[in-house]
């Protein structure tokens, strides 16, 4: 399958292969995102999730396939054109991934004073109007080190959105965090999507969350994408595979064999 | 139960050995490349680039005062009293300064910041490859070589020659130091500088440490960049980088002493 996607379409990943030291990490993965939509990418830890993710930021490169951010196919793009790419794709860490030496301020303006404008003044607003979207005003002058992981996921978040991205990617926004955190940055990151406008892929093994927050929702196990669809065809999908993860993770309980959560 | 370590052919270690040594020269010539592509086309960070001046340079100053003036002293105190024996005396500083320009001056400045900032840089960029920070570089498409390799470099090429200076001169007189109350007269010894060390001596010296300073600073941050595997990868990074940084100082330093004093 190859060609330029539909317009529609933010988010293009077509029969991709990944492999490390002679072991298929992704066999063959296909997918599409919708402009607009959250999409969850949901599976078991060390199936494949967070090289999707890297793929797809063009952090790390196929072995075989295509996969196309908008009108432009990144995987056999070189390292220094593919700064356009990631000006329009930012990326949320799972430990958030501060720079530790610099504050939340520089941190949130470091790409910022690189690719949109020198102008402090400018920078600063910037600054100020993505901390106080993600409920971090009054951080600027405080260390990564000084913040709990909640806030310095909600920190990452605010310096992926401060580059203006179309689309966002999310890996494992949820783990490691408490219930009550977890769903203050599965509502944010429902809020800044439709308020921003932007595409949110998010890869997760945090099932509550996933159904929480994804339009569209894919399993990802041994590498293959074994289901894909909306919460509700997901929940009736008969795989079962996919119907003891659901149920491992609370979504299905055990009795529930067909169809039941649609 | 005991395991059985497979024996593994003694050419397969040895090609391995061979594949590692052309992996580790091409990566610091990638870096090299690349480095330099970002600073002649004027992209580097000036703020980044003062802040390793002041960590691999102003920090380094102390250490460097120490070592190279007991390395001057230590010298004066074999050589003058020789050379006093042998009616030589006048000689003593001379011989003292011109070791410490063309050899000990820029060794002893190259080993003492390679074990200061090579093992820093490989801990620090190492540390930020094992969190994200230099993927999360580039996900807001800013080239980790221009950011952390390119600072690091030009303040280690910057610095080192001052330091590499200051040794010369700290060195000269601590041999200074001991050599007057052997017997050498002050005078004598400092003529006898004047007598023996060229100002091609003392810049050929300073060249030495610029090789130097692109060593520690490519072979730190090579290490950084390629750390894999957590904490412990960050140790590792670490302590191969002071180790490596220091045996390519030595051998460099014999090429660049032949090239540099070899017909001389």
């Amino acid at each position: 399958m190859s060609g330029q996607p539909v317009a529609q379409t933010a988010v293009r990943v077509s029969d991709v292969w990944y492999g490390v030291d002679s072991r298929w990490v992704l066999q063959g993965v296909s997918l599409e995102v919708r402009t607009g939509e959250v999409f969850a990418i949901m599976g078991p830890s060390g199936c494949g999730k967070t090289t999707l993710l890297k793929l797809v930021g063009g952090l790390l490169k196929p072995q075989r396939g295509e996969i196309w951010i908008g009108d432009t196919e990144i995987a056999r793009l070189p390292e220094a054109k593919l700064t356009p790419v990631r000006k329009r794709v930012g990326l949320v860490f799972q430990y958030a991934a501060l720079f530790d030496s610099l504050t939340v301020y520089d941190n949130v303006a470091f790409g910022v004073r690189r690719h949109i404008t020198r102008r402090e003044q400018e920078v600063a607003e910037i600054v100020r109007e993505k901390l106080a979207m993600v409920g971090m005003a009054g951080t600027e002058h405080l260390y990564p080190s000084q913040l709990s992981g909640g806030m310095q996921k909600r920190v990452g978040l605010a310096r992926a959105l401060a580059m203006s991205p179309n689309i966002v990617l999310y890996d494992e926004p949820t783990a490691g965090l408490d219930p009550i955190v977890a769903e203050t940055i599965d509502t944010l990151i429902r809020d800044t999507t439709r308020r921003l406008q932007v595409t949110a892929l998010v890869v997760s093994h945090d099932l509550t969350s996933v159904f929480h927050i994804a339009d569209r929702i894919a399993m990802l196990h041994e590498g293959r994408i074994i289901t894909c669809g909306s919460p509700e065809e997901v929940r009736a999908d008969a795989n079962p595979v996919v119907r003891r993860f659901l149920q491992a993770g609370g979504i299905l309980s055990n009795g529930e064999t067909t169809m039941s959560g649609a | 139960m005991q395991t059985r370590v497979p024996l593994r052919h003694p050419l397969t270690s040895l090609a391995e050995q061979a594949t590692q040594l052309v992996l580790f020269v091409g990566d610091i010539g990638i870096l090299l490349a690349q480095a330099m592509g970002f600073v002649f086309r004027g992209r580097w960070e000036a703020r980044e680039t003062v802040v390793q001046m002041a960590l691999i340079g102003a920090q380094a100053v102390p250490m460097v005062v120490i070592t190279s003036g007991f390395t001057g002293a230590v010298l004066a105190l074999y050589s003058a009293k020789l050379m006093l024996q042998f009616g030589v005396g006048s000689l003593a500083g001379g011989a003292v300064a011109l070791a410490m320009a063309r050899e000990l001056g820029p060794v002893v400045t190259g080993v003492v910041v390679a074990a200061r900032s090579a093992s820093a840089i490989a801990a620090e960029i190492g540390s930020m490859k094992v969190t994200e920070q230099v993927d999360a570089l580039r996900a807001l498409a800013v080239p980790p070589v221009q950011y952390l390799v390119v600072p690091r470099l030009i303040a280690c090429l910057t610095m080192l020659p001052a330091l590499g200076m200051l040794a010369f001169v700290v060195g000269t007189f601590g041999g200074y130091a001991v050599a007057v109350p052997i017997g050498v007269s002050p005078t004598s010894y400092l003529l006898g500088i004047r007598e023996l060390v060229e100002t091609y001596d003392v810049f050929a010296g300073l060249l030495k440490t610029v090789v130097f300073g692109a060593i520690i600073a490519l072979v730190g941050c090579r290490a950084g960049l390629r750390t894999e595997g957590g904490a412990a990868g960050v140790g590792q990074a670490t302590t191969n980088s002071v180790v490596v940084a220091v045996l390519l100082i030595y051998v460099a330093n014999f090429f660049l002493a032949y090239l540099l004093f070899g017909g001389r």
